[in-house]
């Protein structure tokens, strides 16, 4: 039921507003509004219990085990929240000045310092909203550098098959053309067709690595080599960043500009699809293109905005007040509970994690995509062969694992992979819960084998069965209209 | 180990199942003059006590300022429900509803959201958040371009009346996709773009025109004017607006004689924190026809196998996912978690509560005018009706006098004159409902003794 229907005509929160109405009789009739927006009149009470009642059909990391592969679904400390939810952080206005800043400005300098120790990288931007919007900076970066030396030819982003769709989504927006280069067998970008096809109009290559399917890829200082001596620059994707935290750096692999997620790799909240921040980092000769705003600590030991001002060559602003802090702020709480040990210890645990979520389900008969690697964080699992044999496909048994009481693993990308599971355990998943998903995987299997019909027509036991996608395209319905509206 | 539950018999039971003698070989396919070891700049772990402590004395350096800056983050009442019940963990902690059965909460919560903006903006149809107002306009901007099929020439009126930080935006966001974007004056005693200062940048086709309600002095635009005035040029028009607004303005659906094309805006008024700019979140709404160029997540009704009612992510063939460079927009993560709380704050304040809210901000911002003005050589820089904000001209440097506001933990307002400079010693001030009469009465005293101060000076 939505929350519509359980309006009434006349009831209200009458708590949550000002008592009375106050005059506005100088705003001109021709520019008020007609008649009232159609909003749910309801009781605290009832919006309350709907949302709360709500809130119990989600399966989340706090209720669930979410091996969402390329998503870092693990624990979300709850002092980042209260932390970050302190009164003097909620009310500082954006455009406050300095005077009154200089305590979210600090956490935010050393979180940019903190981020260039674990990437390897010059200099910082907590700029972008989310990852996507780190990858349009980013090769936005790619662009100003190119043009600032003249070099207005290199149009031409390279991306590897496997890549996020956001990658190839970002060089568009970004005014490049993109070309796709394909991943080995082995997993790898394929070298051959890299140098085969980098040239001088070769901007940059957008890699996420450890790649989206699962494996580090080795040949990285060749592939950087190779871009580089074409004149492009490497552009990280730093989904991936929490498989490799403290082990490896970016900056050391030779890339000139990288996002991070700290949705993920710092644990902030998915909220549901969001809110993120992705951050870019860049090398020094990068450094002036940074989105703005910049914190820099001054010689009078203050902390200052740097904006257009500051930064002419600024590819500019990306959200009006300079991203989302208070995300901003519950990455900086987690990342200064982890310190450097704890860091480390998170690459080390997700890889085990992963590792061994790999060798048990190998073991157990399922086939793996890169059967002859090392997961990194996350790995792919194929059922190419339950498909053909059993006629149950990936969707099916991501289906029936949420009768299981597990969230599926990411299905169906990257797409190279044919019927792919990409499973992420991440680091906070105890070693049962791991058995437990192993054990749930066999379990359907069996279930394919003698009962099909229960797992494609899964799931059964929530509150929902399976929902029917197309119809929801063919009769677009997107809102709720009152019912005078209808007729 | 913070956060990380495995035993040193759960160590050596994973190791043994892997085939491997450590942590470390699970790393040996990184080549070995590239692993790192140090973290230099990162210092040693803090429980969760000292984290505390550490968090507590910086929230506390900023302090408590009364705050009469508006400029794009008001700072209304959230009632207490909306954030308890938004970090529940079932909502805080989940993501994108890509498994709809596993999904329903997020998802009738997009759904509500959807259908609460499209009954605010009076249009058809609404998506589930961008990252914020200023995003969201470039967004609306380039599919704007991409929607006119009568005006090919993807050029856009944007008038200076806009908020300074999302024209910057826009203009960063769209700078290599060929959108010409062309400014448009205002009058300089009203405050209002008028249709003349359009006339005069439109000799050549455009494809849409961006219309602030109110803009970024506060102010009224002619929106039926600029509406029909654009429409007749086939050009789409772009509403910008502010969704506590709308409870009280015309909104963009009625907007001349069919209604904007397009509405946009920054929803943080409906239950967001200030928290120093973000996380807000972006509002996109627009007419049916152009809901296939509509960028972000969209949720729809649709049906079980047994003929239930649930809802699901649909049109996904817009998105970077399935279409990858073709896609509408490269966005993936959005707002979630403040569609939630924006949809509950809705839900909790109804459209008459909301009417009170924007009412009680009017009629607050209206004292504090008047109460300023009352300070010698203060006065309103412009003469139309305007919404909750208010443009005063000072009688000394706006940068000192706000600075020694500053002094006595009064934020008095948005600078505009770096923005604007043919506007001299220019403010911008905001009273939201939360604004007590005495707040405003201690304004005005620091007012007239920092201005006397500057002068003095
Ligand atoms: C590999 C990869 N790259 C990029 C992104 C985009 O990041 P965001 O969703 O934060 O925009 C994602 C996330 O979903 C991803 O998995």
């Amino acid at each position: 039921m939505l929350i519509h229907e359980h309006s009434r005509p006349g009831r209200r929160a009458s708590a949550q507003a000002p008592l009375e109405t106050a005059d506005y009789g100088d705003l001109p009739q021709a520019l008020r509004r007609k008649r009232r927006a159609a909003l749910p009149e309801v009781s605290e009470l009832q919006a309350v219990r709907h949302y709360t009642r709500l809130s119990q059909q989600n399966f989340s990391i706090d209720t669930h085990v979410y091996p969402l592969g390329s998503c870092t679904m693990k624990y979300n400390p709850r002092a980042c929240n209260s932390l970050a939810s302190l009164p003097g952080f909620l009310a500082r206005h954006p455009a406050a000045p300095e005077s009154h800043s200089q305590g979210i400005m600090a956490c935010l300098h050393e979180l940019q310092d903190m981020l260039k120790s674990v990437t390897g990288m010059h200099a910082v931007s907590l700029a972008p909203a989310a990852g996507a919007q780190g990858e349009l900076a980013g090769v936005m970066m790619i662009r100003a550098y190119h043009d600032a030396r003249g070099d207005h030819g290199r149009r031409e982003m390279l991306v590897p098959d496997a890549a996020h769709g956001t990658n190839p989504a970002s060089a568009i927006m970004a005014g490049f053309t993109v070309r796709e280069v394909p991943t080995g067998s082995n997993g790898d970008v394929d070298i051959a067709a890299l140098r085969a096809a980098v040239g001088p109009q070769t901007a940059g290559i957008m890699l996420t690595n450890p790649s989206t399917v699962g494996v580090f890829d080795r040949n990285i200082q060749a592939i950087a080599k190779s871009v580089h001596e074409a004149g492009g620059l490497l552009y990280y994707d730093g989904a991936n960043l929490n498989a490799i935290l403290g082990k490896v750096r970016p900056g050391d692999m030779g890339f000139d500009v990288i996002h991070m997620n700290l949705h993920k790799t710092f644990s902030t909240p998915h909220g549901g699809g969001g809110p993120g921040a992705g951050p870019v980092g860049v090398s020094k000769r990068l450094e002036p293109y940074l989105p703005i705003p910049v914190v820099i600590k001054g010689d009078d030991k203050r902390y200052h905005w740097l904006d257009e001002d500051d930064r002419p060559e600024s590819i500019g602003r990306l959200t009006a007040f300079g991203g989302n802090m208070g995300i901003l702020l519950r990455a900086y709480i987690y990342a200064r509970m982890l310190g450097a040990e704890g860091m480390r210890r998170v690459s080390e645990f997700a890889t085990l994690n992963a590792n061994y979520l790999q060798a048990r389900l190998r073991e157990a008969g399922f086939q793996l995509a890169y059967p002859e690697r090392r997961a990194s964080h996350e790995f792919i699992v194929t059922l190419k062969k339950e498909a053909k044999e059993l006629g149950v496909n990936t969707m099916d048994v991501a289906k029936r694992l949420l009768d299981y009481g597990y969230h599926a693993p990411t299905t169906y990308f990257p797409l190279l992979v044919p019927e792919c599971l990409l499973i992420e355990p991440t680091e906070t998943e105890p070693k049962e819960a791991l058995d437990g998903f192993v054990e749930a995987m066999i379990r359907i299997r069996a279930e394919a084998e003698s009962d099909p019909e229960t797992v494609k027509q899964a799931p059964h036991s929530l509150p929902l069965r399976r929902l029917d996608d197309v119809r929801a395209a063919r009769q677009l319905d997107v809102a709720w209209k009152p019912a005078a509206d209808n007729a | 180990m913070p956060f990380i539950p495995h035993t040193d018999a759960d160590i050596a039971g994973m190791l043994d199942a892997i085939g491997v003698d450590n942590i470390d070989a699970l790393f040996d396919e990184i080549p070995k003059e590239l692993r790192a070891t140090a973290l230099d700049g990162v210092p040693a772990g803090l429980s969760e006590m000292e984290v505390t402590q550490l968090l507590q004395a910086r929230a506390r350096a900023d302090g408590e300022p009364t705050c009469f800056i508006g400029a794009g983050a008001y700072d209304h009442h959230i009632p207490a429900a909306v954030w308890q019940i938004a970090t529940r963990g079932e909502f805080y902690s989940a993501y994108t509803p890509y498994q709809a059965e596993a999904s329903q909460g997020t998802l009738q919560v997009l759904y509500e959201f959807q259908s609460m903006m499209t009954a605010l903006t009076g249009l058809d149809v609404s998506n589930a958040s961008l990252y914020d107002g200023a995003s969201a306009l470039a967004e609306a901007v380039l599919m704007a371009v991409r929607s006119n099929r009568k005006v090919k020439q993807p050029r856009v009126l944007m008038p200076r009346t806009v908020h300074p930080f999302y024209r910057r935006t826009v203009a960063s966001i769209v700078q290599h996709q060929g959108v010409e974007l062309i400014e448009v004056d205002f009058d300089a005693r009203s405050g209002q773009t008028s249709v003349e200062h359009c006339e005069a940048v439109a000799d050549e086709p455009f494809a849409a025109l961006v219309v602030p309600q109110p803009n970024v002095f506060g102010v009224l635009e002619d929106v039926d004017a600029l509406t029909d005035w654009a429409q007749a040029r086939d050009a789409l028009v772009i509403g910008v607006v502010n969704p506590v607004a709308l409870a009280l303005l015309s909104p963009p659906g009625d907007w001349g004689q069919v209604g904007a094309d397009i509405a946009c805006g920054e929803g943080q008024p409906l239950g967001m924190p200030l928290a120093s700019g973000g996380p807000y979140l972006g509002f996109l709404c627009c007419k049916q026809a152009f809901i296939r160029q509509l960028p972000g997540r969209i949720a729809g009704k649709t049906e079980d196998l047994e003929g239930k009612v649930g809802y699901t992510l649909t049109l996904q063939a817009r998105e970077q996912h399935i279409r990858r460079s073709k896609a509408t927009s490269n966005i993936c993560t959005n707002q979630g978690l403040l569609v939630t709380a924006a949809t509950i704050h809705m839900a909790i304040l109804g459209a008459e509560g909301l009417e009170r809210v924007a009412a009680a901000c009017h009629a607050n911002t209206a004292r504090l005018a008047q109460q300023l003005c009352a300070v010698p050589g203060v006065e309103p820089i412009f003469s139309a009706p305007a919404f909750h904000e208010r443009a005063l001209r000072l009688p000394a440097p706006t940068e000192t006098v706000l600075a020694a506001l500053a002094e006595q933990d009064i934020l008095g307002g948005f600078d505009l004159g770096r923005e604007y400079p043919e506007l001299g010693s220019a403010l911008l001030v905001c009273a939201t409902e939360r604004r007590t009469d005495p707040e405003i009465t201690a304004y005005r005293e620091a007012l007239a003794s920092a201005v006397a101060l500057a002068n003095a000076a």
